[in-house]
C-alpha cells in the first residue's frame, strides 16, 4: 500500500520539532490578529452595560481566560494519559508544556475576577463557588508543575505527574460539586448573568478572544514544546544537526 | 489466589506496621501533639469568645487533622523504601494493591484513630454542644481513613525526592477539599437543626470510592516510583 499515510509520522519528536517550528508563526499570527479585533470590538464597539456601565468589559478577558484554563487541564490530563498508557514521549512532553499556559489563564481568570469582583460585589474576593475552584485548580496546576519539577529523571517525572493530572481531572467535578454546595449553605447567592441576553457586539467580541486565547495558548505550548524537545533530546543526532544548534 | 488468603496478607501487612509503629511511639504522639497544639492556638489567635469559637470549632479541628495527617504521611512508605523492603514486596506474588491497602490501614489506625479519640475532649474546649461534638466524631470517623488513602498516593507519588514533605502537602491537600468540606457540613447541619445525613452519606460515599480506587492507583504510583 502505496498510498496509506503514516499517522505516527508525526508522533516523534524529530519530525514534530519541524513540523511545530513552521506552525508557530501562523498561529501567533493570527492569535495576535484575533486579539486586536476581539479586544477592540470589546472596549469600543460593544454598547456599555446597563447594571454595570463600563466595568462590565472586563469579562471579554476574564470568560476566555477561565474557560481556557478548565478545557487546557483536559488536554493536558489527556496528553499525559496518552503518554502513560502508550508510553509515547511526545504526549508527556506536549503536557507538560502545556501546564505553563494553564496555570497562566487560571492565575489571569482569578486576577481579572477580583478587579471585576471590586466594583460590582465591593470586594476584591468572595467565597462564590466558582472563584474558590478556580482556585483550585490553579492549586492542581502547581502540584503537578511542581512534581514534574522535583524530579530529576524525565521518564519517572512524566508517568508521575501523568498520573496526579488523571487524578486530578477526576476529581475536579467532585470538588467542583462539594464547593457548590458548600457554597449555597453557607452564604446567598451573588450577583449572576440571568436573564438578559447579551448584546450582539458582546458575543463577537467574547468569541474572537476565545478564539485569539486558543491560538495563543496552542503557539506558546509549541514553543514551550520544541524547547523541551531539544533539552530531552540534546545527546542525539538529529538534534546536533540542526542548523540553530550548529555551532 | 483464594480470597482467605488475601485477607490473611491484608491482616499480616496491618500487623507488621502495627509492631513497627509501636516499637517507635514517639512518631505516632508527635502527630497527636500537633494535632493538639494547632487547635489550642486558634483560641489564643482569635480570642477567647464563646460564641465565635463554638461557630469555629467544626473547621478548626478538621483542618488540623487534614495537616496533622499530612505530617505522618511520609513516613508511610519510605522507611521500607529505604531499606529495600518496598522492593520485596513489589516482587512479592501477592497483589500490590492489597499490600497496600494493609498500609494504608494500619497508617489510619496509627495516625487517624487517635485524632478522632482526641478530638472530643478539644471539641469541649471549644463549647461545642454534645450532638454536634457525635457528628463531628462520626465524620472523622468516616473521613480520616479517606485522607490517609488519598495520601497514599501522594506519598507513593513523591517516594524519596528532595523536598518531599512540602509537596507532598502541596499534592494531596486540594485533593482532599471534598471531604473537609462534607464533615464541616455535617457538623453545621447539626448545630442548626438540619439532617445530617446528606453530608454523612457523602462521605461514606467517598470512602467507599477511596476503598475502591486509592490502593490500585497507589500501587501504580509505587510502579512508577521504583522502575
Amino acid at each position: 500500500m502505496k498510498l496509506a499515510i503514516n499517522w505516527f509520522k508525526y508522533s516523534a519528536p524529530s519530525t514534530f520539532y519541524g513540523l511545530a517550528g513552521k506552525m508557530i508563526p501562523w498561529f501567533a499570527v493570527s492569535s495576535a490578529v484575533l486579539f486586536a479585533v476581539g479586544l477592540y470590538i470589546g472596549f469600543f464597539v460593544a454598547p456599555t452595560d446597563m447594571q454595570q456601565s463600563e466595568a462590565y468589559r472586563i469579562i471579554f478577558i476574564h470568560v476566555p481566560a477561565s474557560m481556557l484554563s478548565m478545557f487546557i487541564y483536559l488536554i493536558m490530563a489527556g496528553y499525559a494519559a496518552l503518554g502513560l498508557i502508550f508510553n509515547t514521549r511526545l504526549s508527556s512532553m506536549m503536557a507538560s508544556a502545556l501546564a505553563p499556559t494553564g496555570a497562566l489563564f487560571a492565575f489571569i481568570s482569578l486576577w481579572t475576577g477580583a478587579l471585576w469582583g471590586k466594583p460590582m460585589w465591593g470586594a476584591w474576593w468572595v467565597w462564590d463557588a466558582r472563584l474558590t475552584s478556580e482556585l483550585i485548580l490553579l492549586f492542581l496546576y502547581l502540584g503537578f508543575i511542581a512534581l514534574h519539577a522535583s524530579i530529576d529523571d524525565p521518564r519517572r517525572a512524566d508517568r508521575a505527574s501523568a498520573l496526579l493530572a488523571i487524578i486530578g481531572s477526576v476529581n475536579v467535578p467532585i470538588i467542583y460539586f462539594s464547593v457548590k454546595w458548600w457554597n449555597t449553605l453557607h452564604q446567598g447567592a451573588t450577583i449572576k448573568f440571568t436573564g438578559t441576553s447579551m448584546h450582539i457586539a458582546m458575543q463577537q467580541a467574547m468569541f474572537t478572544v476565545l478564539a485569539a486565547c486558543w491560538l495563543y495558548a496552542i503557539a506558546v505550548s509549541l514553543m514551550r514544546v520544541r524547547s523541551i524537545i531539544l533539552e530531552r533530546e540534546r545527546n542525539t543526532q538529529w538534534v546536533s544537526e540542526l542548523p540553530e544548534v550548529k555551532p | 489466589m483464594k480470597k482467605s488468603s488475601m485477607l490473611d496478607l491484608l491482616v499480616l501487612v496491618i500487623r507488621r506496621d502495627l509492631v513497627l509503629a509501636m516499637r517507635r511511639r514517639a512518631d505516632v504522639l508527635t502527630t497527636l501533639i500537633f494535632f493538639v497544639m494547632v487547635v489550642s492556638l486558634f483560641p489564643l489567635g482569635v480570642g477567647p469568645e464563646m460564641d465565635m469559637l463554638r461557630k469555629m470549632a467544626p473547621g478548626v479541628l478538621w483542618v488540623a487533622a487534614l495537616l496533622a495527617s499530612m505530617l505522618s504521611l511520609g513516613r508511610l512508605f519510605s522507611a521500607d523504601y529505604l531499606d529495600g523492603t518496598l522492593e520485596q514486596m513489589m516482587l512479592a506474588p501477592q497483589s500490590l494493591s492489597m499490600l497496600v491497602l494493609g498500609k494504608m490501614v494500619s497508617h489510619w489506625m496509627v495516625s487517624g484513630l487517635p485524632l478522632v479519640l482526641m478530638a472530643p475532649v478539644l471539641g469541649l474546649q471549644f463549647d461545642m454542644p454534645i450532638q454536634a461534638l457525635a457528628v463531628l466524631i462520626f465524620g472523622l470517623l468516616l473521613g480520616t481513613p479517606i485522607l490517609s488513602m488519598v495520601g497514599a498516593i501522594g506519598a507513593a507519588l513523591t517516594l524519596g525526592l528532595r523536598g518531599g514533605g512540602v509537596l507532598l502537602s502541596l499534592l494531596v491537600l486540594p485533593l482532599c477539599i471534598p471531604v473537609l468540606i462534607f464533615g464541616t457540613g455535617a457538623v453545621d447541619a447539626a448545630s442548626t437543626g438540619m439532617s445530617v445525613a446528606p453530608h454523612l452519606s457523602l462521605l461514606g460515599a467517598l470512602l467507599l470510592l477511596a476503598l475502591v480506587f486509592t490502593p490500585w492507583v497507589t500501587a501504580q504510583a509505587l510502579r512508577i516510583s521504583m522502575e
